[in-house]
């Protein structure tokens, strides 16, 4: 009798998250309804202008996604080569001793609070960058976007070193055995064996820069914009609905809305990568263990 | 080139290459913390912890910065705390392998994926305006709470998934019921690494500011919430939970986009504060982890 | 009787790992289940107290009495079975916990928490268990800081303090020095005075050493039932005889 109250007390405690789920999309789209009652969704897909904050309102979400768009492409474009390196270089080069040290030291770069890199990107890395690109403006896209990659590279790295590490020793021995260098077995035999699992890697961490907030919020602007100048101000769907917490939107009115319509549309962009990072990782999991 | 000659290159060529791409990480870490430490170092004292914010830089301090930080990343702790460990307890002990059981495996590892600014909008839509909670501590732990949730939930599966089937099947033995077992045996096992999935959620809840501020947390408090001990019967108090709040990294949001150069130094001392504390908890949860791995071979 | 097995097949999903197996085990002695790895010998007396019903897909056919009960009937509780029929596994499998709390866990699982009662019960089982000399002086200290062969002694302790009326063994010393696996042949030569006790193993010399009566297992079935002396001295069946000759195995 008791045991079968635990039980179902425990199974309620994982349908949480279920209800989780179940929530956010249920408050989004009840503001998101709203919203679109108000301004037609042609226009909020086509538009391109978003000025909500203006007298003369324009919804067009273009702009804010073209700055997630191109902070994402910059940081995706440090992230990824350096994640893949380095996970090939601790997975195949690295002696065991190294590995254990270096790993943990590159988890912390995960545990620093983003407004941290905020003020790194802001107040170290701009006025750096000034120095060698003098028409780079003090909010940008670079230097967050260059921020938000370093940020993302130990989760590049680490899941794509987890996903090498699990590819059988028998695979690369048989390619040693015929007179292969360890760069040759690792990039032709290692690194496509694992491919499901880095590619699992590189979706989450563009799933992660999508959805970053407080490095942008504080130095990339609050212009929304649509361009892909990434010496210019300009806002991103996440920078946006803090600007917009930030300021005393009544509820109910129009731009209160909005940040729940730009936030849906974040949502259904972070749940398909989301999604397709973990499938990919249950195909590898489906070969290697 | 002599193929040969070119594959013993590329191939040390590459090795530099990618001793360099694992130091860059760690090279930017070091600079951010001299960076930050050059700085704020000098307005970190005293007068900066029992200080609250003021509209001149040099008389700016965190103190509800950081009381609030305690208040949330304990209150956080508090509520992720059971319903994490009990689904991670269904999902380990009792989940049998059907189409629930896999919508819950995938929604948990959505939701780990899931933008924190994200939870924030469930929070204000949630615990600020359906429950009325308004911009209360109640309402950031809760919304953090539940953005901390399936880290504690993976971490406490891992912890339970790491205990062998021999303690368990010694207790069934004993004539042990499930739920004995489970309570007696593989709960007490796992909970250094239950212990160090929390820590490492409240440690990730110290440093989230976006989902605070979308609920509409204060960026200027000059109080502090209610304090849960009182000097009166019944001698504590739950009135704090009710109260708006601040915490560190909002006041480090805060100062950072001031125009005046001076509250940039206020940031950078924030920021060292804010840091200490992120460190000093994953020293923890790693040092947790360390000791138990040492005491207990199976 | 203690044990009455009807025609008892066992099956792992489609795997069939214990077939058509019939024996009666007297109370109060030791019975010693032999056989190559892999002959059903663990899944058969794992049926015993039905530790297999832990796993999933796990299907037996058949009867199995104790003291003319069938112990796998519905309306039996399965904690209770296991509480009389008490287990020692193949490796040493203490609780982190300390040697005290080890001991007096069956207790406490069935709400006894009354120190006395647990305290006397501790020593009594630990006494034995032939441990309570080398640990009377740090109760509370972890069990796993005890050897191999105390830790082993502590399971048997453990089992002893639930007050069961058999032990089964599942080849309790494969994990144990020649001189601690000793010490556990002469603890359950004593034991068999108040319990029945069935024994698996793979060493031939422990069960003609300590059994009463020697059971063959081979591919799943029972070859060879009988006194242990004769089993060793003249087996009836070919097979048995290669076994204990060492021709296989």
């Amino acid at each position: 009798m008791k045991e079968r109250f635990i039980e179902g007390a425990l199974f309620l405690s994982a349908l949480f998250s279920i209800f989780v789920t179940l929530g956010i999309i249920a408050v989004l789209f009840f503001e998101t309804f709203g919203f679109f009652k108000e301004v037609s969704i042609i226009d909020f897909l086509t538009d391109t202008q978003w000025t909500p904050l203006f007298a003369e309102k324009h919804f067009g979400i273009l702009p804010l996604f073209t700055g997630t768009f191109l902070t994402t492409l910059i940081a995706i474009s440090v992230a990824l080569p350096v994640g893949l390196i380095s996970a090939i270089y601790l997975s195949e080069y690295a002696s065991e001793r190294i590995r254990t040290v270096v790993k943990p030291l590159l988890e912390v770069l995960a545990a620093v609070p983003t407004v941290v890199y905020g003020y790194f990107a802001l107040l170290f890395v701009t006025p750096l960058l000034q120095k060698v690109i003098p028409d780079l403006a003090g909010f940008n896209a670079l230097s967050p976007g260059i921020v938000m990659g370093v940020m993302i590279i130990p989760i590049v790295s680490s899941l794509s070193e987890d996903a090498m590490h699990a590819v059988p020793m028998g695979l690369r021995e048989g390619a040693y055995a015929l007179g292969a260098t360890r760069l040759q077995v690792a990039t032709r035999v290692v690194v496509p064996a694992a491919f499901s699992g880095i590619a699992a890697s590189f979706i989450l961490g563009i799933s992660r820069a999508v959805g970053e907030t407080m490095i942008l919020a504080i130095a990339a602007g609050q212009q929304p914009r649509l361009t892909l100048n990434p010496l210019v101000p300009l806002e991103t769907v996440t920078a946006y609905i803090v600007q917009v917490s930030l300021g005393d939107t009544p509820t109910g009115t129009i731009e209160y809305k909005t940040i729940f319509a730009v936030g849906i549309s974040l949502f259904v962009v972070t749940f398909v990568l989301n999604m397709i990072s973990y499938w990919l990782r249950q195909k590898f999991r489906e070969v290697y263990e | 080139m002599d193929r040969k000659v070119f594959n013993k290159w590329s191939n040390r060529i590459f090795y530099i290459l990618g001793l360099l791409a694992t130091l860059i990480g760690l090279a930017v870490l070091v600079a951010l913390l001299l960076d930050v430490l050059s700085d704020g170092l000098g307005r970190l004292g005293w007068q900066f912890l029992t200080s609250y914010p003021s509209r001149r830089p040099q008389e700016a301090g965190i103190l509800s910065a950081w009381v609030g930080t305690v208040w949330i990343m304990l209150l956080t702790g508090l509520l992720a705390l059971p319903v994490g460990i009990m689904a991670a307890i269904h999902m380990e002990e009792y989940g049998k392998k059907n189409w629930l059981t896999n919508l819950i495996e995938i929604n948990i590892a959505n939701l780990a994926g899931v933008p924190s600014i994200i939870y924030g909008l469930l929070g204000l839509g949630l615990f600020v305006r359906a429950m009325q909670l308004d911009r209360s501590i109640i309402a950031g732990a809760a919304t953090l709470a539940i953005l901390v949730m399936p880290i504690v939930i993976m971490s406490a599966r891992e912890a339970l998934r790491a205990i062998p089937s021999s303690i368990r099947e010694a207790s069934y033995a004993l004539g042990a019921t499930k739920w004995q077992t489970i309570w007696h045996q593989v709960i007490p096992a796992a909970m250094p690494g239950i212990m160090t999935g929390i820590i490492l959620a409240m440690s990730r809840a110290v440093g989230e500011t976006a989902p605070l501020i979308t609920i509409g947390a204060l960026t200027y408090v000059a109080f502090l919430p209610t304090s849960p001990i009182s000097s009166e019967f019944p001698f504590f108090s739950i009135q704090g939970l009710f109260d708006p709040f601040t915490v560190l990294p909002i006041q480090i949001f805060n100062w950072v986009s001031r125009p005046q150069k001076g509250f940039f130094a206020d940031a950078a001392a924030g920021i060292i504060v804010l840091l200490m504390i992120t460190f000093a908890m994953n020293g923890l949860a790693v040092w947790i982890r360390h000791r138990h791995q040492k005491k207990i071979r199976w | 009787m203690a044990f009455k097995i009807k025609e008892v097949s066992a099956f792992y999903g489609g795997k069939q790992a214990v077939k058509n197996v019939s024996l009666a085990i007297q109370a109060r002695s030791v019975t010693a289940i032999i056989g190559p790895s892999g002959c059903g010998k663990s899944t058969f007396i794992r049926c015993l107290n039905r530790m297999n019903d832990l796993v999933p897909q796990f299907r037996l056919e058949g009867e199995i009495l104790y003291n003319g009960t069938n112990i796998y009937s519905r309306d039996l509780d399965i904690t209770e079975v296991r509480r009389r029929i008490g287990m020692v596994f193949q490796k040493p499998n203490p609780f982190p916990k300390s040697i005290y709390e080890n001991a007096a866990y069956g207790l406490r699982i069935q709400g006894i928490s009354k120190k006395g009662t647990l305290d006397k019960v501790v020593e009594e089982s630990l006494k034995k268990a032939a441990l309570w000399e080398e640990v009377r002086d740090r109760l509370h200290a972890s069990a796993l800081a005890l050897s191999g062969g105390q830790q082993q002694r502590l399971c048997i302790a453990r089992a002893i303090a639930t007050q069961p009326e058999v032990i089964l063994f599942d080849e309790p010393c494969s994990a144990l020095d020649p001189i601690a696996t000793a010490k556990v042949e002469d603890l359950i030569t004593a034991l068999k005075k108040e319990y029945t006790v069935i024994i698996v193993t793979h060493n031939m010399q422990q069960a003609a050493r300590v059994s009463d009566v020697t059971g063959f297992f081979m591919m799943g079935e029972l070859i060879e039932f009988d006194i242990t002396q004769k089993i060793f001295t003249a087996p009836s069946n070919k097979l048995t005889e290669d076994y204990i000759t060492g021709r296989f195995g």
